[in-house]
């Protein structure tokens, strides 16, 4: 039987995206190690049969056209971030083989972030890193990978420690991480690097076919056209010079107990959304609230107080019990270092018209929970307006004489009714009894819909419950 | 008329998953990290992918791959973070990957603060990385807004294969309000050109690369059409008492709410005034400001940048009528009342 020898049916017979005449040769300089390996992985596809589940991603430098040659999916990426692209194509995708090629420069240096997280997230990718010592399409620039002595267009005399440090062995580095499942450094130099290189190439490449597993194979190849030998000499050099600092061999396998990484992706239908994201809604019961329907309210508040005295949690409450009112509402906390730092605030706006900016500058109520708060925001009330604070902590009156004041003991009013977290509710009871802002039962009613914790709801009744008798034992 | 109250940063979230949005890649920054949240909560229960990434370089580049893939992908950050996406966004907006980025600004420059501003106008509206490409923006108001333009941003992204922006503010990201949830999208467009692993699409090449002058600028004037084409005919705008209007108020996302009531309390006192509020910022709303050079006296611009947005406005206005600017920086929002001092005093000046 006679077997025609061509070219892997993983590469397009004609290379007609290289743009001239010649659409049969690539691009590469004679001696570059990138035609043999792409020779390599496109043979391993063909033998796997999976090209046509194949999405191959090209890098910035010299294999940016591998897409002239690849008859796969391809993608061509931003400089240094092809692992990153692999991760949200192999997401979409879990069943594809996603292959991120890279060049020493794209990966040790610009993109040294992205593959180190790649390989820590355990990605399901082939990563071929293509380590030649130096930057080939930019024009002959130091690597990350460039031997120390070694003259480039930017160590003009050499690389140095001093100015420049060390060369970065990556295959090392990855090898540290948990979540690789093989990590090889392997040449192509002569015949014999070049066919160990294909096995580790298939290696590789059936791990993730198989077990969706990372791996990560670090080719040393050459680069003759900038270390300005002929083809034979750079291949020498490569397995002379190149190879004592990168030695070769396995870093890390684990393929064999290795049980497979997990697709996470699953087909959700539309009618299932509605419960995944919670998308429940308050309604309306326009009987219930009928008396407060043509209410002219108008209220922008100011809640103030110690982080963990429920101040935002306050503000939310009365913003949804306002929705529930069908009044406008909105609720803006001061976010930030602010609010870890010890003090926290939030501005509420319940009002029958349609609110402009969410920020309460001048409150027509002001709740201060604590001294600071009292202190603070005081002098921002609006003639006429209200301030509400919590007289068994602050230890001063307010001064203000153009203000409706009203002190009252919240956190010892929750402390007898066994939980001080509750003060917050006690003085939302307070103040719509007050105001008569809402329907005490409207409120009562909804409060589980509205708390998180609903082993609590009971007892935020009662508080509520108890601000609003201490008001109504005040009107008397 | 049932509703939920919740955050704008949350709200995006839910609108982009009612939207068909699957997968989210974002690193946290204040005052967009509850964006990461909600997605983090709800995209795998959702059946889709949430990865915190390593830099917002890896996040807006994950989108890549992704919005490559034929998925509808989103990302989130803040003014510092969006400065790091800019070289990704050129990218997806070179190979025409359809992907939406939310910016909830804050203070800076540098590291400024937390706080709101506007000052991403020029990095966003003007495309912000290099080349000659643009995004589409739009701007919400609201906590609703945040939903129904999370959604309106897939669409209009698949629509043009183009990165799409909504553009908010630590205000809008940050704060509550009710939200009606509108019906989840059913149909996605199919998207032929997208890589999917598989034989048909195995013919297929996401690039931005093309090294003949002569194709690459084909290229860029095959953009500019598509621009002019999303000029013509995605221009939004609110018009906000404007019929008789005499001076026109312009302003965007939580601005205009605070103009809105400065208009209402300026009709109280007999003053003619009126709001413009452009929605798209690009494309900016240029036939409804053409329309209202002719019939006010004057406008003022009020933004929380240092005259990011008046530029356009005088651009477009041609020193036809007076172009007035008020604008506040560091995070400070104007008060009703500042706006209202600054419409009096320059009615007294004209």
């Amino acid at each position: 039987m006679n077997t025609i020898l061509k070219k892997s049916s993983s590469f397009f017979d004609v290379y007609e995206r290289r743009p001239g005449s010649d659409k049969l040769t690539t691009t590469y300089c004679p001696g570059c190690g990138h035609g043999v390996l792409h020779k390599l992985i496109a043979e391993a596809l063909e033998d796997f049969g999976v090209r046509d589940k194949t999405i191959f991603i090209s890098p910035v430098g010299c294999s940016v056209f591998a897409y002239y040659y690849f008859h796969t999916g391809n993608v061509q990426v931003a400089h240094g971030r092809a692992p990153a692209a692999a991760t949200g194509i192999k997401r979409a995708h879990p069943g594809s083989i996603v292959i991120s090629y890279q060049g020493d420069g794209d990966l040790a240096a610009i993109g040294t972030a992205e593959i180190i997280h790649a390989a820590n997230r355990g990605e399901g990718i082939t990563v071929f890193f293509v380590n030649n010592a130096v930057y080939g399409m930019t024009g002959g620039q130091m690597a990350p990978t460039t031997l120390i002595g070694q003259k480039t267009m930017t160590t003009p005399r050499g690389r140095t420690v001093e100015n420049e440090g060390y060369p970065i062995r990556m295959s090392e580095i990855i090898a540290t991480l948990d979540a690789p499942v093989f990590v090889e450094r392997v040449m192509i130099g002569d015949t014999k690097s070049t066919m160990h290189t294909r096995q580790t190439v298939r290696k590789a490449l059936k791990l993730q076919i198989e077990k969706n597993g990372f791996s990560f194979i670090e080719v040393l190849a050459a680069c003759p056209s900038q270390l300005k030998m002929t083809p034979s000499r750079s291949k020498l050099w490569v397995k002379e010079v190149l190879e004592k600092y990168f030695p070769l061999g396995v870093c890390k396998d684990i393929s064999i107990e290795f049980e497979g990484r997990k697709f996470a992706r699953k087909d959700v239908k539309n009618d299932e959304l509605h419960d995944i994201l919670d998308l429940e809604t308050a309604q309306v019961d326009l009987e219930k609230i009928s008396q407060f329907q043509d209410k002219p309210i108008n209220e922008e508040i100011k809640v103030a107080g110690f982080g963990g005295q429920g101040v935002l949690s306050l503000g939310t409450v009365l913003s949804e019990m306002g929705m529930r009112h069908n009044y406008e509402v909105s609720w803006l906390p001061s976010y930030g270092p602010e609010m870890r730092g010890g003090t926290a605030n939030c501005s509420v706006k319940i009002s029958k018209k349609k609110i402009g900016s969410p920020l309460v500058a001048n409150p027509t109520i002001l709740i201060a929970m604590n001294r600071p708060s009292l202190d603070k925001f005081e002098n921002d009330v609006i003639s006429g307006g209200l301030i509400i604070y919590d007289d068994s902590l602050i230890d001063r009156k307010p001064v203000r004489d153009d203000v409706d004041i009203i002190p009252i003991p919240a956190t010892k009013l929750a402390d007898e009714l066994g939980n001080t977290k509750t003060a917050n509710m006690v003085i939302v009871g307070a103040l719509i009894e007050y105001k008569d802002l809402m329907s005490q039962k409207v409120v009562l009613e909804s409060l589980g819909d509205v708390l998180k914790r609903k082993n609590l709801v009971e007892l935020n009744q009662k508080a509520i419950l108890r601000g609003a008798e201490f008001i109504k034992n005040l009107k008397k | 008329m049932a509703k939920q109250f919740l955050k704008g940063n949350e709200a995006v979230v839910k609108g982009a998953i009612l939207a068909g949005c699957r997968a989210y890649y974002g690193y946290p920054i204040t005052p967009a990290s509850e964006i990461a949240h909600a997605a983090a909560m709800y995209m795998p229960l959702a059946g889709g992918t949430f990865v915190q990434a390593e830099s917002e370089v890896a996040a807006i580049n994950m989108v890549y791959g992704a919005s490559s893939a034929g998925e509808r992908v989103m990302t989130a950050s803040s003014g510092p973070g969006i400065s790091l996406k800019q070289e990704g966004v050129s990218y997806c907006a070179g190979a025409e990957l359809p992907c939406v980025i939310v910016d909830v600004v804050r203070g800076g420059p540098g590291l400024g603060n937390i706080a709101p501003e506007q000052s991403d106008y020029n990095q966003v509206v003007k495309g912000g990385g290099h080349g000659n490409y643009k995004v589409l923006v739009l701007a919400p108001n609201s906590v609703q807004e945040m939903c129904d333009f999370g959604m309106l941003a897939f669409d209009l992204a698949d629509k043009y294969r183009n990165p799409v922006y909504v553009l908010s503010d630590g205000f809008i990201g940050q704060m509550m309000e009710p939200v009606e949830f509108p019906e989840p999208v059913i149909t996605i467009p199919e998207k032929a050109w997208a890589i999917k692993g598989n034989d048909e699409t195995s013919n297929n090449l996401i690039t931005s690369i093309d090294l003949d002058p002569d194709d690459l600028e084909r290229h860029n004037q095959k953009l500019q059409q598509k621009y002019a084409i999303i000029e013509e005919q995605e221009q939004r705008a609110e018009e906000y008492r404007t019929d008789d209007a005499e001076i026109v108020l312009i302003g965007y996302g939580i601005i205009s709410r605070i103009i809105q009531t400065v208009v209402d309390e300026l009709r109280e006192k007999g003053v003619k005034a009126g709001m413009l509020r452009p929605i798209t910022l690009f494309p900016f709303p240029k036939k409804a400001l053409e329309k209202l050079t002719e019939t006010t006296k004057f406008f003022l611009t009020v933004e929380m940048s240092n005259g990011q947005l008046v530029d356009d406005v005088r651009l477009l206005v041609e020193g036809r009528k007076p172009v007035h600017l008020y604008t506040r920086m560091g995070g400070n929002v104007p008060s009703t009342k500042e706006i209202h001092d600054e419409v009096m005093k320059l009615m007294r000046l004209s």
